[in-house]
């Protein structure tokens, strides 16, 4: 290793990030998982196996709503996947800034499972800090702590923490959602991302109220389209001015 | 609910299947993205555009206790702790605990 920290050392540095913010949050959304799991009638073990199967809350909320209707399984399969496409730009956007030309193609698809939305913000800020030959293992030991300890999180408080007291229930809920904003705000170095920022969060209520159920997918392609195309139109000015210049 | 076994099927398939699927085809993509290149500018956006839209949704629509605190309060909450936190300096402790403190003031002082 040519860095005097190998990737071991990298893999620890991640682990540490499990002392943070961000996974606090997290980690109180899980306890509220598993009391709803608990009330939807899931028991324990199933309870754990979504969270360590699954790591992605809205999908979980979601599979067990249709798991509560009785739904048919391939019913099941189609409004789960539905909510997870979003993973599939999020995880192909850390993925150039991630990996090596020498990085092994499975070591990327099983650390993709960790990648969620609170490990994609995280990557999204730390990663340009890590050198790149080691941000596949600091990611890794990041992202399969969080995991580990929501998993652990979620077996230990079933049955324990049933409800908390309504306006603590309330802070905690909004915490995911001013974390976001503030984070993904403070990490944006490119101004598109900034412009998909602002669209992104004037597109998803109002298009959930014009075409709810497919209200994130568009506000994403559409939102972040109209971002893309703002944003290169402003480069290319900048890129004429300077050749005027 | 379904019994025993067959749940954990459900979760295995409907669940990590239906899940993984997309992340695995997401690292397919982007391992051809160069970093820099116009797709990836592409792609970027369209993740943010995608997270800030289930971000904004959590705040308009919560679940939950939220669900039945008044729209006005969580926007002022977040757009006021924005605000703040833009204005000074944008660490962000900032910008989660003011609006946190502004919505527990809040659903405090309306509870009846």
């Amino acid at each position: 290793m040519s860095s005097p920290r190998g990737n071991l050392g990298w893999f620890f540095t991640g682990m540490r990030g499990i002392f943070s913010l961000p996974a606090f949050i997290l980690m109180t959304s899980y306890v509220g998982f598993s009391a709803f799991a608990l009330e939807s009638g899931l028991t324990r073990g199933e309870a754990v196996a979504m969270t360590l199967g699954i790591w992605a809350l809205p999908a979980q909320m979601i599979l067990i709503g249709t798991m509560l209707g009785n739904a048919h399984i391939a019913a099941s399969f189609i409004a789960v996947t539905l909510s997870s496409i979003r993973m599939m730009p999020m995880v192909a956007s850390i993925m150039p800034e991630m990996r090596t030309k020498k990085t092994p193609l499975p070591v990327l698809l099983f650390v993709s499972h960790f990648i969620a939305i609170t490990s994609w913000v995280f990557a999204s800020r730390h990663l340009r800090d890590v050198p790149r030959d080691h941000r596949v293992a600091f990611f890794a030991g990041f992202g399969m702590t969080l995991t580990l300890t929501n998993t652990l999180i979620v077996g230990v408080s079933y049955g324990v923490v049933s409800q908390f007291p309504p306006v603590i229930a309330g802070a905690l809920f909004m915490l995911t959602p001013v974390y976001f904003i503030s984070s993904i705000w403070a990490s944006a170095v490119q101004p598109v991302v900034k412009i998909a920022f602002v669209i992104g969060i004037v597109a998803g209520p109002t298009l959930a109220l014009i075409v709810p159920g497919f209200d994130v997918l568009v506000a994403g392609i559409g939102g972040g389209t109209v971002a893309y195309l703002i944003d290169r139109n402003r480069r290319r000015k900048l890129l004429a001015k300077s050749e005027a210049a | 609910m379904a019994e025993g076994w067959w749940t954990y099927v459900v979760i295995i398939v409907a669940g990590f299947l239906a899940t993984d699927i997309w992340r695995w085809l997401g690292v397919l993509i982007g391992h051809r993205l160069n970093e820099d290149s116009e797709a990836l500018y592409w792609v970027r956006a369209v993740a943010t555009s995608l997270v800030m839209a289930v971000t904004a949704k959590l705040i308009v629509f919560p679940t939950g206790t939220l669900a039945n605190s008044p729209l006005w309060l969580r926007l002022a909450a977040a757009g006021i702790g924005f605000a703040v936190f833009l204005g000074t300096g944008k660490r962000v402790a900032v910008g989660v605990l003011v609006p946190i403190a502004i919505l527990i003031a809040g659903l405090l002082f309306l509870q009846p």
